[in-house]
Parts: C-alpha cells; sequence; structure tokens
C-alpha cells in the first residue's frame, strides 16, 4: 500500500442538483489505483467524470460513498485536509483563473504562504520552482503579459512550490498552440523523471495519453480500458464506441488491419509504426519473389 | 482603446519608490491627499505639484503612461471645472445670455482641474509602483489593529488584490466580447443615450457570467493551493522597514506642515 | 472568377506612435476563392487574429486594401457594415459571447441587426439551428443551461443565421472532445456545401486541417510564410516546424519509411490516403519496397 499514490475505492458521487431535485449519478462504485512514480493519462469524452474524478483526488470534492486515499490519508478525514493538498497538487485548463497574482514569483510563493512556510524558505522554494518550469528568468514579470505556454508553467510552479508527490492536471494543454503544448508536456515529463513526481494528466489529445506509462479510459462514470498505452490503444473498436479517437499511427495501422495486412496495432509512435509497416512492406517483397 | 486603461496596473521596476515598504506608500498617499484639500493658493499646489513631479521622476514611470491612464477620466475633469466655472458666485468678469462667469469661478476651475488631476495622479502613483500583493500586505498590517473589532481585514485585503490582478484580464475579454458582437451586426457606436446603453447588454451579460465563472475557478484553485483564510500565513516578502521609510515619513509630514504653513500665510 | 474577399498589401500597426507600437501584419496580399475551404495556420501571435478581423472590417488596415467582391469595404460606412454581415465571424470560444434568454432570440441577434422582417428571421434562425444539429425543443431553453459543446453550436447558429457567403472560424474545436470536434466540422462542411460559402478556418491540429479544406495559409511574423494546397504546404516539413507548426502525423510515419529505404509518396496527409497507398504497394501494385 505504501508505493499507492491514490487509491480510489467504490466511490460513489452524485453531482448536487441546484433545485433540490435528484441530482446526476456520477459514480456508482469505481475502483482505481494509481501507484507512486507514474504517469497515468485519463482519456475520456466531455462529461464522463474525468474532473470529477480528479477533484476526488486532493478532497476539493468528497466520496458520497466508498473512499479515497492519498498516501494512505483519508479525504473524509478533515483534520487532514491540508495535508492531503499539499501532497496532492492541482492545475486546471485555464491559466489566467489559477494565476492569484501580478508578479510570477509571488503568484508561486502563495500555496507555500499558505502553509506557513518560513521566508527564506518560500524564497528557496520558489526559485526552485521556476527553474524546474524554465521560466525563473521570468521571476518579476507580469503573468498577463505572458503566453498561455508560459502562463501554465507559472501555474505548475506555483504547484510544484508545495513540493507535492503527486500532480494532477486536468486538460492542461487543451488552450494551447501546438509550441505552448510542447513547453508543458515537456515540464510534465521532466517532473515525472527526474523528481519522480507521480502525474495525472486528464486529455483529450491522443498523442499526450500516447507519452504516458499508463492509459485510463473513461466513459460515463466507468473505467472502460485500463494498460499501457500499447494495450489501450490498440482497442479501436472499443474506444470509437465511447466517443474517443486514437493516435493517426494507430489508425493508419488499424486501417491495414482491416484490408487484411499483418500489422502490429501497438506501435504508436512515428518511428515504430513506420518501421512495423517498413518490415511488413519488405515481408510481402520477399513473398512475392518468391512466388515468381 | 479599453487597453489604454492603465488604472491598477503595476509597472514593476527597482527605484527607490518602488523598494519604500508599501505600508509607507499607503501613508503617504494619505498624507498627500490631506496636503492636496488644505492647499489653498497657487504657491501651496505648486508646493504639492513639485513633490507629485520628483516622486514621477523617482519612479522612472513614463510621463505618457501616466497621461494615458488619465483619459478615461478627462470628461469627469472637464465636468467639474465647467460647473464651477459657472456656478461660483462672486465678481463678475463675463455675463451673456443666463450665464455668468465669475473671477472666484475661473479660480475654483482651476484649482478644482489641479486637485482632481494631481489625486488622482498620486493614486496612480501607488498603483503603479507597488505590486497588488505588496499593497495588500501594506493594507492588511495597517488595518491589522480593526481585526481586534472583528473586521475582516485579510479578506478585504485579499479581494483587492484579485480584483487588481484581474483588471487587465477582464478588460481583455470586453475587447473579444466586443468584437464578437460587433461581428454579429451590434453597433455601439450610433443612436441616443437609451439606445447605447441597450447596446450595452450583449457585452454586460456575457462579461458577468465570464467573470462569475473566472472567480468560480479561481476559488477551487486557491483551495487547491491550501488557501484558507489569514490564519497561520507566512510572506515571501516581510515587511520591514528601512532607512529610506523613515526618511519618507519625515518628507511627508514636512509636506503637511508645509501646506498648512502656507495655508496660514494664505498663500 | 472575382475573389469573394481580397487583401491587397495589408498592414496593420498597433499602438502606432506608442512605445508599444508594433507590426501584427506587414505587407500581407490574399486573396479567397467563392466556395473555397481555406486553413489558417501559424502560430499564437503570428496575425492570424489581426488577419481574421481584417477580412470582416472588425480592423481597419494602417495601409493596403481589404475588397469584399472586388469593392473595398472601407469605402463607404455602410458597405463596412453589411461586410460584416456577408462575413461571419466566430471568435475562439464564441460560447462565452452569448447573453440571450433563450436560443433563439441568441441565434436571432444577428439576423434582427441585419434589419430583416420577422418572418425572415424565424426562417433564418431555424435553419441556421438545423446546420449545427440544435433541436427544436431547445429553442426556447437558456443557452447557460446547455453544455459546453451545444453552447459552442449555439454560438456558431448565431453566426450562420447571417447567411455569410464568407464563414471564418477561429479554432471552432478547440477544448472539444473527438466526438465534439468531428460533429462541428461536418456542420461547417454541410454549411460550406449548401451556400457555396467560402470558409477560412484557423486550426492549431494539422490532422483536422488536413482532412477538410482546399488550401492553407501559413502565417508567421504578421507576413505570408506559404500558401497552397495541403499536399504542397506539408511537403515543406522542415520550413513548418522551424515556425512552430508540425505536419500530421500520417505525414511522419511517410517520411520516416522514406527514410528507411522504402520507395513511397510522403505527399500524404490523411489517414485514408496513406492506407490506399500502402494498401496498393502491398497488393503487389506499382510502387515496391
Amino acid at each position: 500500500m505504501e508505493n499507492q499514490a491514490i487509491t480510489v475505492k467504490n466511490l460513489v458521487y452524485t453531482y448536487p442538483n441546484p433545485d433540490g431535485r435528484e441530482g446526476i449519478q456520477v459514480f456508482q462504485g469505481l475502483n482505481l489505483s494509481i501507484g507512486q512514480g507514474s504517469f497515468v493519462a485519463v482519456l475520456g469524452h466531455n462529461g464522463c467524470g474525468k474532473s470529477t474524478l480528479a477533484k476526488h483526488f486532493n478532497a476539493i470534492l468528497l466520496p458520497l460513498g466508498g473512499s479515497v486515499h492519498v498516501y494512505g490519508m483519508d479525504t473524509l478525514d478533515e483534520s487532514l485536509l491540508l495535508a492531503i493538498r499539499q501532497q496532492v497538487g492541482m492545475v486546471f485548463q485555464n491559466p489566467d483563473n489559477q494565476i492569484v497574482s501580478n508578479v510570477v514569483e509571488e503568484d508561486v510563493a502563495f500555496a507555500p504562504e499558505n502553509l506557513g512556510v518560513p521566508s527564506d524558505e518560500i524564497r528557496r522554494r520558489v526559485d526552485d520552482a521556476l527553474k524546474a518550469v524554465g521560466m525563473y528568468e521570468y521571476r518579476k514579470h507580469a503573468p498577463h503579459l505572458l503566453s498561455g505556454g508560459q502562463k501554465q508553467r507559472i501555474a505548475i510552479a506555483g504547484v510544484i512550490a508545495m513540493q507535492p508527490k503527486c500532480i494532477v492536471l486536468d486538460e492542461p494543454t487543451a488552450m494551447l498552440d501546438p509550441r505552448g503544448r510542447q513547453e508543458v508536456l515537456q515540464t510534465i515529463l521532466r517532473l515525472n523523471r527526474e523528481s519522480k513526481i507521480t502525474v495525472v494528466l486528464i486529455t483529450h489529445h491522443m498523442d499526450e495519453a500516447a507519452l504516458a506509462d499508463r492509459v485510463i479510459a473513461m466513459a460515463d462514470g466507468k473505467i472502460v480500458a485500463d494498460g499501457t498505452p500499447q494495450q489501450v490503444f490498440p482497442q479501436v473498436e472499443l474506444l470509437q464506441r465511447v466517443g474517443l479517437s486514437v493516435p493517426e499511427t494507430t489508425q493508419l495501422l488499424y486501417r491495414l488491419r482491416q484490408a487484411g495486412v499483418d500489422v502490429p496495432l501497438c506501435a504508436l509512435s512515428v518511428e515504430d509504426c513506420a518501421q512495423a509497416i517498413f518490415s511488413c512492406l519488405q515481408h510481402s517483397r520477399q513473398n512475392r519473389r518468391t512466388e515468381t | 482603446m479599453l487597453k489604454d486603461i492603465t488604472l491598477g496596473q503595476f509597472f514593476p521596476g527597482t527605484t527607490v519608490i518602488h523598494k519604500l515598504d508599501p505600508r509607507t506608500k499607503l501613508v503617504w498617499v494619505i498624507l498627500y491627499i490631506v496636503a492636496l484639500f488644505l492647499a489653498k493658493w497657487f504657491v501651496s499646489y505648486a508646493l504639492v505639484l513639485v513633490t507629485l513631479a520628483a516622486v514621477i521622476a523617482a519612479s522612472k514611470i513614463q510621463l505618457k503612461v501616466i497621461l494615458r491612464g488619465m483619459k478615461p477620466l478627462l470628461f469627469i475633469i472637464l465636468l467639474t471645472a465647467v460647473l464651477n466655472l459657472f456656478y461660483s458666485q462672486g465678481d463678475v468678469l463675463v455675463q451673456f445670455w443666463i450665464f455668468r462667469i465669475t473671477r472666484q469661478g475661473v479660480m475654483n476651475a482651476i484649482f478644482m482641474m489641479l486637485r482632481i488631476t494631481m489625486l488622482v495622479t498620486g493614486t496612480f502613483m501607488l498603483t503603479y509602483t507597488t505590486s497588488p500583493i505588496a499593497l495588500t500586505d501594506g493594507l492588511e498590517s495597517l488595518l491589522g489593529p480593526l481585526k481586534k473589532l472583528h473586521v475582516p481585514v485579510h479578506e478585504l485585503a485579499m479581494m483587492m488584490c484579485i480584483a487588481l490582478r484581474f483588471i487587465p484580464t477582464l478588460i481583455e475579454e470586453t475587447d473579444k466580447i466586443m468584437s464578437a458582437q460587433k461581428a454579429r451586426g451590434a453597433d455601439f457606436e450610433s443612436g441616443n443615450i437609451i439606445a447605447r446603453a441597450k447596446a450595452m447588454v450583449p457585452i454586460l451579460v456575457p462579461l458577468f457570467i465570464s467573470a462569475f465563472r473566472r472567480a468560480d475557478e479561481l476559488a477551487t484553485a486557491m483551495e487547491c493551493r491550501c488557501y484558507h483564510g489569514g490564519e497561520g500565513r507566512t510572506r515571501l516578502h516581510q515587511l520591514r522597514y528601512a532607512g529610506r521609510d523613515y526618511a519618507a515619513y519625515a518628507l511627508g509630514l514636512v509636506l503637511v506642515a508645509g501646506v498648512v504653513a502656507l495655508r496660514v500665510c494664505g498663500l | 472568377m472575382t475573389p469573394i474577399i481580397e487583401l491587397q498589401n495589408v498592414s496593420h500597426i498597433y499602438s502606432a506612435g506608442t512605445p508599444f507600437e508594433h507590426a501584427a501584419l506587414q505587407d500581407v496580399s490574399v486573396s479567397i476563392a467563392p466556395g473555397e475551404f481555406v486553413g489558417l495556420i501559424g502560430h499564437t501571435g503570428s496575425g492570424k487574429s489581426t488577419l481574421i478581423q481584417h477580412m470582416n472590417g472588425l480592423l481597419k488596415p494602417t495601409s493596403g486594401q481589404v475588397l469584399f467582391d472586388g469593392r473595398d469595404i472601407w469605402s463607404d460606412a455602410k458597405f463596412t457594415r453589411q461586410t460584416r454581415f456577408k462575413v461571419g465571424l466566430v471568435f475562439q470560444y464564441p460560447e462565452y459571447q452569448l447573453f440571450e434568454e433563450t436560443v433563439y432570440k441568441d441565434i436571432a441577434f444577428g439576423p434582427k441587426n441585419m434589419g430583416l422582417s420577422d418572418d425572415e428571421i424565424r426562417a433564418r434562425v431555424y435553419r441556421a439551428a438545423g446546420f449545427v444539429g440544435i433541436d427544436k425543443e431547445n429553442m426556447e431553453k437558456s443557452p447557460f443551461d446547455l453544455s459546453g459543446g451545444q453552447k459552442r453550436r449555439v454560438a456558431i447558429a448565431g453566426v450562420i443565421a447571417m447567411e455569410p457567403d464568407v464563414l471564418i472560424l477561429d479554432e471552432p474545436t478547440a477544448g472539444l472532445d473527438p466526438v465534439g470536434r468531428q460533429s462541428i466540422l461536418q456542420n461547417i462542411r454541410d454549411y460550406q456545401r449548401s451556400q457555396n460559402a467560402a470558409v477560412i478556418m484557423v486550426s492549431h491540429s494539422m490532422e483536422e486541417i488536413a482532412s477538410n479544406v482546399d488550401r492553407l495559409i501559413v502565417m508567421d511574423h504578421g507576413a505570408l510564410a506559404m500558401t497552397g494546397s495541403p499536399e504542397e504546404v506539408f511537403s515543406h516539413a522542415a520550413e513548418l516546424v522551424a515556425l512552430g507548426l508540425n505536419v500530421p502525423r500520417v505525414t511522419q510515419v511517410f517520411m520516416q519509411l522514406e527514410k528507411l529505404g522504402a520507395d513511397v509518396d510522403s505527399s500524404v496527409f490523411t489517414v485514408e490516403q496513406g492506407a490506399q497507398q500502402l494498401l496498393s504497394m502491398l497488393k503487389g501494385g506499382g510502387r515496391d519496397a
């Protein structure tokens, strides 16, 4: 159990309805555990419950049934609230709506300030966090003048300054251009590989999910596929049925397989896919030669 | 354009004015306003104006920026001037139809314009040279004693800080919504006042909705970063008075004393 | 054929005469033919948004001319306003501009501003709603009670209801899930075909661009960097990457195949094209590995 970052058991959750009528049920007994140090991508159509699930990971939402444990701490235990939120940092889609201050470094300092960290320690954490996301030279800048990718990196720095063991990112690249997306993804990957921070990445982009160690596909509050990207993406029919697409590399291989060509569906990267097709082409040439 | 509004913006810098403790600057603004309202005649106004000019020069904030910030207030300034011009009693200089301009009216108009312009510019200098968080810290610390009377000082200070942070964001948003509605043929430029006020609905409704959505998301993001009110909070930059702050306090008192002295002399 | 929109040497300078002065567009000449589906790509700050706001007269060029149907849109104020109706512009995240009490009223805002009769407005609102798949029973609901994807549809319908000859969309699929993306793109294509309207779509997704557009315009630093069919533009992969852009993943796979020594034609930019080519090779047709 110690090497589990997050353990969800029989989670039941219903969205309260403002009119006092019966709410909308999101989860009916969801089970999931996320290992410390892993990089998990969560996929799902809009409204499938991914964001609701993420908000259970740091006690923004509390289970109505079942339990969520974060590094062994029960999120229902109110006395552990700050400890839980300090362990599991959260980054949202719109960077503009999570930056508190007009100065980059003061924004990054916000969380440690809330945690009552002494001033010189805050200074050190802020500098380290800004260096970790490559934004140190912008520490005195005004956030609203930065690009989307830069703002999102500031938001990530603001979370790292809490020194969490886990970061949950809810569609952090949805509002960014390709360059901004690259910046953010590389930052996330580096944090996972070098600082061993557990990453939960919620995304609509299949090529982003392909970077993870583990992919979880959700539909209507249930997990429909769970495994390595090489295990999940080949399930093309299933994913399409629940409103998800697969990376273009998989689409191409799937299309070839449908036409009776024997290619592996698990070649996700451009290189692997090209290699798989190349050996298939060579193989068919040899076959034809032997025939003639 | 709306982007010209520089009110509440902060221009980072390293000048003496930037480095002053926010509490010093807040108290200074109060002293400055007191001086401005005690000023009676040209000499006293000149003293306050020179002080303001010195502060602007020391802060290295460009005059252009300040003037741009004044633009939206031009109408109010002119209106007060005109009202003062025509509605003051005294020695008549010019008279036509029902209007009468008096010597006192001219003086009042001039002083009114000076007073408003200098008042606004002075307070601008505070926000231009002080980051919102520093400003909040300063306010919170100065108003600290009120906590004993159960005044939510920290909450008020935080609210102010966030409001300042979101001014540029909401201005940008207003511009965007205006363009989007213009693209659907909305017309903000023609028609009488009522038509124009009505034309604002397509801007104000989305703007309010967006502000609420942002507020909601920000609140969640703040909670995620362990925000739980002012209790037990520490600060990155702790407020500490330096020599320059004591010097500034002294100069502020000298300014007020000077204006009082001039007032007594009727200057 | 006269282009429906033509920009002749358009430059636009923001905050001219201040220290913040910068040229957002520099000497851009573009023409769009009626019925054409054009993709507009470039990284943030390359001038895409400024460019499209010139096309419907929201921004006035600092120098150069913008012609609609051969006529300068700034030649008189009435024509400028008319151009706004003929060139419909859907901004990024258009759902944030909704403001009316009901879906119907919101879609009707544009047609109403055009001064059309009530019957005509009604007809247009229902036609527009039909294009984007908004059901009749949703017409009297508040737009704010709808889901995110549906709100976006209502907002797009609000522009389509003006029945513009040119429909410009700035990242219409941003933030939607794959199914939502596909269906909005289908709606746009439906509108284009039935009205023979020109469509200009800004997108960051090369895959989306590749499978929809007839022609591509690539912007960089306020200038036109490239224009041409997807085949032509995507064959300049290295240049695109240097501009902070990319080519579709399928094209990347084919370029990698070429590198490995396979005799493939890498001017492929959709999965279907790629699959066809590979299948004909595997079935012993023309090309060989």
